[in-house]
């Protein structure tokens, strides 16, 4: 079998073993919280005839194990169950309509981000590699080392200030719904887009900049100068080959970080992307939405890390060819 | 703002709402030096600004959560509460910025037998966004739904004398209570008892149609609802359409108003209220309401089962400072009396608890108690500030030779763990319109919320008696010593009752607000125009 395959065969036989394992940790760590789903909603209103009545609605009052296998069990159906919230009418929701129009805002988001940020992430460490020691590359380093290191919420309060409230070129607010238009969307997803790649892209250009500079002094690049390639085909044919592996690492995390990381951004933009979804989630207990949340996100880091991996594979011959 | 230049406000405000006269305003205004000729120009000016239709109101708040929905019988936050007081939902009755009942879908209401029995007459030719008519078994049905067995909804508490509600034609409902109430009226303008639409007796809630002055166009939970106005209204309401917007975040919420996203935004940061206030055409939303901050004590646990080491608390605890410090002056100081000045039938009991170290000393001493130690749990999630209130009552109390130590609780499930569970904690009420509705939900003997565990034979015998008590001055007396007892004897302190601050355009106009609730007790969908 093509190596290849049997890697991206292997990794997904593991992910969704991973998945069981994350979906069983947080039923078990919900389960283990204070409190259930009918008191965060009743909060203060919770008295003990009103939490009975909840509960024997929503099923909650049997053993944890049976409401588990229910569950799994109706998901390999493809069937994510109906959100606690508002199941006492007629009209249910279930869990796949709450989710899907956040995850595409969040999805939306992420590629925003990611269509500009990884170039300029990559670019930037390229030149610092290229140049390093210079102006330049103290500077770039200096400037993300300085985004990444404030607080996301910060960075995004300097920009609401500055070019919301100031200049007034963007919405300070970035609420978007299904009726929003493309272009619309991206205008009001344009500052926390800003704040994200702020965040992200220290990473990424310090990655490319330090896989680079280990490659650029390695003999064969030596070598690929002493034979009169030029600067440019030095790095693109004979270094980045070899960098792409670590760099695509990072790459993947950082998208990781961007779908399932971006809270804090969401909450202070007031973006509807499915992070607040799952705080919200977690804090009043809606366990079916928290678990759909968790197993989106793990699926996240699964896929993001076996496409990081293949990328390793083609880009690296050696790998490629396995004696 | 001068005094002079308030009053001038208010008194344009007033000739708007067309509740003084032009000769009174031209002689109030050339009282302090204008002419003839400015005064009546100003009055020309004032008078314009009377409420007219149209526009889109939008407005910000600091509450709602994903798990937000229609059913009225969970709507239990800033985000949602007002939907069933002035948005797609009206109720019976309403609530006068007079703290007054007025009649809404009801037309009338009669009582009889001691106030046991109340006799509601419906409006006739109310319909339902959905072009139903409303009719008492809508109403019946409605109540039913709350007050059923297997209801979830708050408003069960609140009508937990309510036996029945039986319609007698198209257009009356009866209500049979367990117990005379004369407040019966105030209870029926909880907002969760918005009338909706009924099919064999089961109240149709899901697609958010009632009676109110907005029709439901979108809502996603946690994010946005927008609502449009119902042409059918059979109140009066002046905007088009409506936006409301959820951000928890306070600073994004600020940054929403500062940037002209929204008229209006709740829970302003008092931090910051002075910048924002000085923004250009803005006014300073500062009701102080019925709301309050406390801190109770659990009367059947050592040591607060002792009366004086109740009192030496009481005195221990600086409570303006509370005020200054936790609330930025936007409040006032409580005396352990649970009713706002504001409420009918509220006295201030003396003696009024001032700081008084030495007193407390001597009330310690006299018990035997001195070198008090007491643990006192804390969290944010009994109000905003709630650990730095703690830790300044330690401070103070030291004076006395308390030791307080501030025991800081997690945020999350704090009402199942902490609250009426850990001897000395704290806690928040909002505001309910009547001395009865607020004493018997929380000082009442046998009342689930009862968070002192405080049953005194004849506050709770006054208490019953004062609720049918239909004779005004009798009632007066009564609730008097009620409050007496709770202010002396109870195991509640009250901090301070904490203003509802927010920030309005100048684009809005308003007339009196609402203390009962936030938002214009509810009602600034329904009750505010553009200016």
């Amino acid at each position: 079998m093509h190596p290849v395959l049997k890697t991206v065969l292997q990794r997904l036989g593991l992910g969704l073993l991973t998945l069981f394992v994350v979906s069983v940790m947080i039923f078990a760590s919900l389960e283990m919280l204070p409190g259930g789903f009918a008191e965060a909603i009743l909060g203060q209103g919770a008295t003990p005839e009103t939490v009975a009545a909840f509960n024997h609605q929503l099923g909650l009052d049997r053993p944890a194990a049976l409401r588990y296998f229910e569950w799994i069990g109706n998901v390999l159906h493809g069937d994510f169950g109906y959100s606690y919230a508002g199941a006492g009418g007629s009209i249910k929701k279930s869990v796949s309509a709450i989710i899907a129009p956040r995850l595409y805002n969040t999805f939306f988001l992420a590629i925003m981000t990611a269509i500009f940020a990884v170039p300029l992430a990559l670019f930037l460490g390229i030149m610092a590699a290229l140049h390093r020691n210079s102006l330049f590359d103290r500077a770039v380093n200096a400037a993300t080392l300085t985004t990444i290191a404030t607080p996301e919420f910060f960075i995004a309060y300097l920009l609401m200030f500055f070019f919301a409230i100031q200049l007034k070129w963007f919405p300070s607010l970035s609420t978007v719904s299904e009726g929003t238009s493309l272009l619309e969307h991206i205008y009001r997803a344009a500052l926390p887009s800003i704040t994200l790649t702020l965040v992200i892209v220290a990473h990424m250009m310090r990655m490319t900049r330090a896989a680079l500079i280990n490659l650029l002094a390695s003999p064969y690049m030596e070598m690929a100068r002493l034979k009169g390639v030029s600067q440019r085909d030095a790095i693109i044919h004979h270094a980045l080959p070899n960098a792409w592996a670590p760099i695509a690492t990072v790459i993947a995390f950082n998208l990781a970080y961007l779908v399932v990381g971006v809270v804090v951004v969401e909450v202070v933009f007031v973006y509807p992307g499915i992070g607040q979804l799952m705080v919200d989630s977690v804090s009043s207990r809606n366990m079916p939405v928290v678990q759909a949340c968790a197993l989106i996100f793990a699926a996240t880091y699964i896929l993001l890390n076996l496409s990081a991996d293949i990328v390793s594979i083609v880009t690296n011959p050696r790998l490629l060819h396995p004696k | 703002m001068t005094e002079f230049e308030m009053k001038l406000k208010a008194a344009e405000k007033a000739v708007g709402l067309g509740k003084l006269s032009r000769r009174d305003f031209i002689q109030f205004v050339m009282a302090s030096g204008v002419t003839l000729a400015a005064a009546q120009a100003m009055f020309t000016r004032a008078a314009r600004a009377e409420p007219k239709k149209g526009g889109t109101f939008k407005a910000a708040v600091g509450h709602g959560q994903t798990t937000d929905s229609l059913d009225p019988a969970t709507w239990s936050n800033g985000f949602t509460f007002a939907w069933g007081k002035s948005v797609m939902g009206a109720p019976l009755v309403q609530i006068s910025p007079k703290n007054e009942v007025i009649p809404h879908v009801a037309e009338s209401f009669e009582p009889s037998d001691g106030a046991k029995k109340w006799v509601f007459k419906i409006k006739k030719g109310i319909t339902f966004h959905n072009g139903k008519t409303l009719t008492a078994d809508d109403v019946v049905a409605t109540i039913n739904y709350h007050i059923g067995p297997d209801s979830k909804s708050p408003a069960k508490g609140v009508l937990s004398n309510l036996v029945s509600a039986k319609a007698d034609g198209p257009d009356t409902v009866v209500f049979e209570l367990s117990g005379g109430n004369a407040d019966f009226p105030y209870l029926v303008s909880d907002y969760h008892l918005a009338m909706y639409p009924s099919e064999g007796g089961k109240i149709q809630w899901e697609k958010g149609i009632g009676a109110g002055p907005y029709i439901l166009k979108s809502f996603e939970p946690g994010v946005k609802m927008t609502a449009e106005r119902n042409p059918n209204y059979f109140g009066t309401t002046y905007f088009d359409a409506i936006e409301l917007l959820s951000i928890i975040d306070v600073a994004a919420r600020t940054n929403a108003y500062l940037s002209g996203e929204v008229h209006f935004i709740d829970r302003a940061d008092p931090k910051t209220i002075d910048i924002v206030k000085n923004a250009p055409n803005t006014s300073l939303y500062n009701v102080s309401g019925t709301a309050l901050y406390s801190a109770p004590m659990l009367v059947d646990q050592a040591p607060f089962d002792k009366l004086e080491v109740r009192q030496a608390l009481k005195w221990a605890i600086n409570r303006q400072e509370l005020v200054d410090k936790i609330l930025y002056g936007y409040g006032s100081a409580g005396n352990d009396n649970m009713l706002a000045p504001s409420l009918k039938y509220a006295i201030q009991p003396e003696p009024v608890y001032t700081y008084d170290p030495e007193k407390a000393k001597s009330l310690l001493k006299k018990a035997g108690m001195e070198n008090l130690k007491v643990d006192l749990s804390a969290s944010d999630a009994a109000f905003p500030g709630g650990v730095d209130a703690a830790l300044l009552m330690a401070e103070q109390a030291k004076a006395a030779g308390i030791e307080i130590n501030v025991v800081r609780e997690p945020n999350d499930s704090y009402w199942d763990n902490v609250w009426i569970k850990k001897p000395w904690c704290q806690c928040y009420w909002g505001g309910r319109p009547t001395a009865d509705a607020f004493l018997s939900i929380s000082m009442a003997a046998d009342a689930a919320w009862n968070d002192t565990r405080w049953k005194n034979p004849r506050f709770n015998e006054l208490l019953v008696a004062a609720r049918a008590e239909t004779d005004e001055a009798k009632r007066q007396a009564m609730y008097a010593e009620c409050q007496q007892l709770v202010h002396d004897d109870g195991g509640q302190v009250v901090l301070m009752f904490n203003n509802y601050v927010g920030a309005l355009s100048n684009a809005i106009g308003h007339g009196e607000f609402n203390t009962d609730f936030d938002h214009d007790g509810g009602f600034m969908y329904e009750r505010w125009w553009m200016a």
